[in-house]
């Protein structure tokens, strides 16, 4: 009797250290990514380091404001583009579809989720590239085919979890406003879309940081130019996409400053996060 | 009349919009099947990569991306299934459980070149594993943790709550009823998890780039380096080496990641009925 109460002890603790595997790993991922990165914050300055728009590492000069800006206006844009059509994929799927036809667009978005980042960079590069480049001029790597590819990559994303929110919502509230002689979409957008909106912007939330986040297919279409662009089809860099292209190569301060970036977009990235969590306990 | 004509316009650009998910998914595999099935040939499948050119094969990348995601799920599962028991059986509720979730919904947000810079220093410079199959292996743990943590948990919850009380009414302690009746019950649910976040791992690339590396090396041990699928594709497409290799290789990529998607669902449906 005893050996069994000792086991189920044992055993409870070793499942409690397997849940805490999540909280150690993202505590090392911060801490050893800091510990390479930080210095960098001595050397330049927080300030100079987050805000400066000098990004030089042969001179030393190590600002990445260029990138914070960069990696936020693809994000932007791909959001503007991407999160109405995830949000349309979501209300097609739970109030329109008929059966038969969900049975093809729903395992249609699941496949598009599956793709990995990659492939999407390499499609953008053969297909996406060429056609910017065609009807907006520049080279057809830069802002706008940034937009395109990250809009596709994140309407799963944001289509799977924006269905859910709205597939919450009653079915009284439905049949309350047909009954007052609404019609459909008068009810999905006056009536359905409100009582799910915390949702619905989480899920927007939640791909924006997937975005912010996305890193080769950005490498491979982005252009990666440390400036602004000062048009739509102009190139531009983007934290992840730099950080990539120039650890193959970087050493010394630029490798650092390159964790530094690494730094910035784990606060990021947490804070996105860290939003969600709020937005769902007010629902709830 | 205004809100009928509204509906309608409305209900047509829904539709559209729903077609248009369909056209976007069929263009690009459509166009990864065509160019791809050309370069497509045992040979290809089965031997190296020769010359500057890099004809020849992909083998060598082949065997790294699946050795990579061979030794993940090795360290993976026991983990992640572990958490859910605990999550789903022990302690539903409470502060800990609160930051619990709050360390995987934060783990499973970083993004995956800082999980690549992380693997890079402490794995492969402090650890001093290298680039290795070893190294890409830990890295991608963490990646693929938070994914397989959340399934499995909503699989064991999936298990009806009568069960749990009839086993322990004939007397079964906790663990007696989680390893003979909750794990059986879920099994199939658990493995359909596994099977999707095999997916997810086998296509990362940002990751792979930097714990991994970049050598074309047919691994045997796993301190060895190599390079993975997407990595060959990435220096393929970028570098313009061979667009012919280029197409095969996506074209191989996501025939793998679709198998692998396709078995985890038609393992899902065959425990539904």
């Amino acid at each position: 009797m005893n050996f069994l109460k000792w086991r189920e002890r044992a055993l409870e603790s070793l499942f409690l250290i397997c849940a805490l595997t999540a909280i150690v790993g993202v505590l090392l991922v911060f801490i050893f990514v800091t510990i390479k990165g930080f210095p960098i914050f001595e050397k330049v300055g927080v300030l100079k380091f987050l805000f400066s728009l000098d990004w030089s590492p042969s001179d030393n000069k190590f600002g990445i404001l260029t990138f914070i800006i960069g990696s936020f206006l693809v994000t932007a844009g791909a959001l503007a583009l991407g999160a109405p059509m995830a949000i349309m994929t979501a209300i097609f799927l739970s109030e329109i579809a008929p059966k038969r036809v969900q049975k093809l667009v729903r395992p249609a978005v699941e496949l598009l989720a599956g793709i990995p980042s990659v492939v999407y960079g390499f499609f953008g590069i053969l297909i996406i590239v060429p056609v910017v480049r065609t009807l907006f001029g520049g080279s057809g790597l830069g802002l706008l085919t940034g937009w395109i590819i990250l809009a596709i990559m994140i309407l799963p994303t944001i289509a799977t979890i924006s269905e859910d929110a709205i597939r919450a919502v009653p079915k009284s509230f439905r049949e309350a406003s047909f009954g007052m002689g609404a019609t459909r979409w008068q009810t999905i957008w006056r009536v359905v879309l409100p009582a799910a909106k915390n949702g619905l912007i989480g899920a927007t939330i939640l791909g924006m940081g997937r975005a912010i986040g996305e890193t080769m297919a950005v490498l491979m279409v982005l252009g990666n130019a440390p400036i602004i662009p000062k048009s739509l089809v102009g190139p531009v860099g983007a934290l992840t996409s730099i950080i990539a292209l120039n650890m193959s190569y970087a050493s010394g301060d630029h490798q650092t400053a390159l964790f530094g970036m690494g730094i910035v977009l784990f606060m990021i990235s947490f804070f996105f996060v860290a939003l969600i969590r709020l937005i769902s306990r007010k629902r709830s | 009349m205004r809100s009928r004509i509204m509906d309608k316009i409305a209900m047509g650009i829904l539709w559209a919009n729903g077609f248009l998910t369909i056209a976007i998914l069929a263009m690009i595999i459509g166009y990864v099947v065509v160019k791809g099935l050309p370069a497509m040939s045992l040979g290809f499948i089965f031997t190296s990569p020769h010359g500057i050119e890099q004809s020849g094969g992909i083998f060598p990348t082949i065997v790294a991306s699946l050795y990579v995601t061979i030794l993940t799920v090795i360290f993976t599962t026991p983990i992640a299934v572990g958490a859910a028991v605990y999550l789903s059986e022990y302690v539903k509720q409470g502060r800990l459980v609160t930051i619990i979730r709050f360390g995987a919904d934060t783990l499973s947000g970083v993004p995956s070149i800082v999980l690549g810079l992380f693997g890079l220093a402490l794995f492969v410079y402090i650890l001093g594993f290298g680039w290795s199959m070893l190294s890409g292996a830990l890295t991608l743990t963490l990646m693929a943790l938070p994914i397989l943590m959340r399934t499995t948990e909503d699989a064991l919850k999936a298990v009806p709550n009568a069960w749990r009380q009839g086993s322990m009414g004939l007397g079964a302690t906790k663990w007696q009823t989680i390893r003979r009746v909750i794990l059986p019950a879920a099994l199939p649910r658990i493995l359909t998890c596994v099977v999707l976040a095999v997916g997810r791992v086998f296509g990362e690339t940002a990751v792979l780039m930097f714990t991994v590396g970049m050598a074309i090396n047919l691994p045997f041990f796993p301190n060895e380096p190599g390079r993975a699928m997407t990595t060959h594709l990435y220096l393929l497409a970028t570098e313009g080496i061979s667009m012919k290799t280029a197409y095969g290789t996506a074209l191989l990529l996501m025939a793998i990641i679709l198998l692998f998607n396709l078995s985890a669902r038609k393992i899902f449906n065959k425990t539904q009925r």
